[in-house]
């Protein structure tokens, strides 16, 4: 007995959607029958991961204010509305990483801007969207990819981890007020996979000890499709 | 700077016509504690299209603006109709702007990253084009979002970022000028709302163009507006009628969707329309009860439609009382409430045999229940 998701014509959002896990949650997401919108900055692997999935590829950088209501009015404009929105798009900070006294100040402030203000600002735009498909009775979410390191304190993980543990708690307390709107929000850390983001962090690392991102985006499905209305459907093995 | 760095010092205003007539002055912020358990408001979740362009006439070199007027069909965000202008921008008075250069079809107009085919001119007017943008739905709504500008006017100097142009209810982008009452909306006053037992529900209606500088094109609008209702608004509508609770409307598309969607019972069928022609003083309103809506001059066809809600001395005893109070104009975020005369609201048709158990009801019209829980007295 295994069960089937199926999330067909369910609409879904992804930022940073052109490598690690938010790549591996467009392609599982566009081939369990969802309608994908996924962001990221670069146009040629927009464009490559467009063609290859068929979901609807949008350029822009969630890090800058300007861009945040182009991106949002063309996921809205290209999925006719908006279920899920799973804010993935991560920056490190300093790479290598440094000690926080080693940390140039516009790397805590790029961190900041890509993992907490720019997920504020995507889902603050696109919250009337979502609040729509909630009245409508379709459910909605916000996923905020968050991490250990917002959780436990490591050496040299202080811009990013403290981007990501602002960025918890924020999931936590708009969680509180958008309960009655309809609109649920997780704060899901996906684990030590295997990476770009984390071989910048981690060079070294023995990758056969990390998870894959396919694997962690499973997960993240799971989960969300337990937190909407009736997208699990138990099937004979 | 924008409107979001530099928030008005004065708080909004908020002025409240009952259907008798009779006036009250209260902040913008009151509108959380008006109305009553049963009463259903209805706002326009369209967010707006930055649906100022300005590009480059191909034939002759010369600047052009093309402001999207209209869908040509709802969702297909590749053909509008659209108004020409020539050089210059939002700054200049569009009475004082100069023509576009001579349009012909199958002229190409560069506009950023985006290219646009003049397809046909409108017989109803030789400003008026229909544009076809070359490329996909999602190319297309790329080159609108990253190139173009809400569409703006000369009377507001600052110029507006897209989110100046966005409701907090903002959903699906399809309007061309904001609906701008639903400013007067934040998550706030819903929660209150909901917590008081009032409903809340959304449509989607394509706010088009709301003036063109030019005398003979503002007397065509507003143009056909296309809308979408969703199954549970048209639900709530119906029950909200059926238990003789008050619909009350945030802008006057609100008003020209459901009106248009309402059948001669009054019932709101769900779906996709359009709404057609201009609601004014001889159009009888089916559905709505109250409007809220900006501050509106009296040459606007906004206005026009109020005069289906109030009699034309009570508009203007409204109009003096927005001039005396200094009430600022409807992007500046000041509103009116105008709930619908009395005798145009006692169609016996519509009422039940027995009030629900489940409402405090007096046996009054609802007209004769006060707007205001509270009273309002501030």
């Amino acid at each position: 007995m295994q069960n089937e998701i199926d999330l067909s014509g369910l609409r879904v959002a992804v930022t940073g959607g052109t490598s690690g896990l938010g790549l591996a949650l467009v392609r599982l997401l566009a081939a369990r029958g969802a309608r994908v919108a996924f962001i990221a900055r670069t146009a040629g692997p927009v464009e490559q991961i467009a063609g290859e999935t068929g979901a609807c590829g949008i350029v822009g950088d969630v890090g800058r204010k300007d861009d945040i209501h182009p991106i949002a009015l063309q996921v809205a404009g290209n999925l006719e509305g908006l279920d899920v929105l799973i804010n993935n798009a991560s920056s490190l900070g300093p790479v290598p990483l440094v000690p926080l006294a080693d940390t140039e100040c516009e790397h805590l402030e790029l961190a900041l801007a890509v993992n907490l203000v720019g997920p504020f600002r995507l889902t603050k735009a696109l919250f009337g969207a979502l609040a729509a498909s909630a009245r409508a009775g379709h459910g909605a979410a916000v996923i905020n990819i968050s991490s250990d390191a917002a959780i436990n304190a490591y050496p040299e993980w202080g811009a990013y981890g403290a981007s990501k543990a602002a960025l918890h708690h924020l999931s936590a307390i708009w969680a509180l007020e958008a309960a009655a709107e309809g609109i649920i929000f997780l704060s899901l850390d996906p684990g030590d996979m295997d990476t770009p983001l984390h071989a910048a962090a981690v060079p070294d690392a023995d990758r056969a000890a990390l998870k894959r991102p396919e694997i962690a985006a499973a997960e993240i499905v799971h989960a969300l499709a337990a937190a909407l209305p009736s997208r699990i459907m138990a099937v004979a093995p | 700077m924008t409107r979001s760095d530099a928030p008005s010092l004065e708080p909004a205003k908020l002025l409240v016509v009952d259907a008798d007539g009779r006036m009250r002055h209260l902040p913008r912020s009151a509108l959380e504690s008006l109305f009553m358990p049963g009463d259903l408001v209805v706002a326009n979740d369209a967010a707006t299209l930055p649906a100022s362009l300005h590009g480059t006439h191909q034939p002759t070199g010369e600047p052009i603006e093309l402001r999207l007027a209209a869908w040509v069909s709802m969702h297909d965000p590749t053909r509008f109709d659209a108004v020409a202008f020539g050089a210059g921008d939002y700054r200049t008075r569009t009475e004082d702007r100069p023509p576009a250069p001579p349009l012909s079809i199958g002229d190409r107009i560069g506009i950023g990253p985006l290219a646009a085919v003049i397809e046909s001119k409108h017989h109803r007017h030789p400003r008026l084009f229909r544009v076809r943008f070359l490329g996909s739905r999602a190319t297309v709504l790329a080159g609108i979002a990253r190139h173009g500008k809400p569409i703006q006017y000369a009377h507001r100097p600052e110029p507006l970022a897209l989110w100046d142009a966005w409701t907090r209810i903002a959903a699906d982008p399809i309007a061309l000028e904001p609906p701008s009452a639903g400013f007067a909306l934040d998550w706030r006053i819903l929660d209150r709302w909901r917590r008081r037992g009032i409903g809340f529900a959304t449509l989607t209606h394509a706010a088009g163009i709301s003036s063109t500088g030019d005398a003979t094109l503002d007397a065509l609008l507003p143009f056909d507006e296309p809308y979408r209702i969703p199954e549970r608004t048209a639900a709530a509508v119906n029950a909200a009628r059926s238990r003789r609770g008050r619909v009350i409307a945030i802008g006057t598309t609100v008003v020209r969707a459901l009106e248009a969607a309402a059948k001669s019972t009054g019932r709101v069928e769900a779906g996709d329309g359009v709404a057609t022609g201009r609601i004014g003083p001889e159009t009888p309103l089916r559905t709505v009860d109250a409007i809220v809506t900006g501050v509106h001059q009296p040459e606007d066809s906004h206005y026009q439609l109020l005069r289906a809600f109030a009699g034309d001395d009570v508009l203007s005893r409204i109009s003096r009382a927005l001039r005396e109070h200094r009430y600022r104009d409807h992007e500046a975020g000041d509103s009116v409430l105008i709930e619908r005369l009395a005798e145009a609201s006692s169609d016996a048709s519509m009422v039940p045999k027995t009030p629900p158990s489940n409402m405090t009801w007096d046996g009054h019209r609802f007209s004769d229940r006060p707007l205001c829980q509270s009273s309002g007295a501030r």
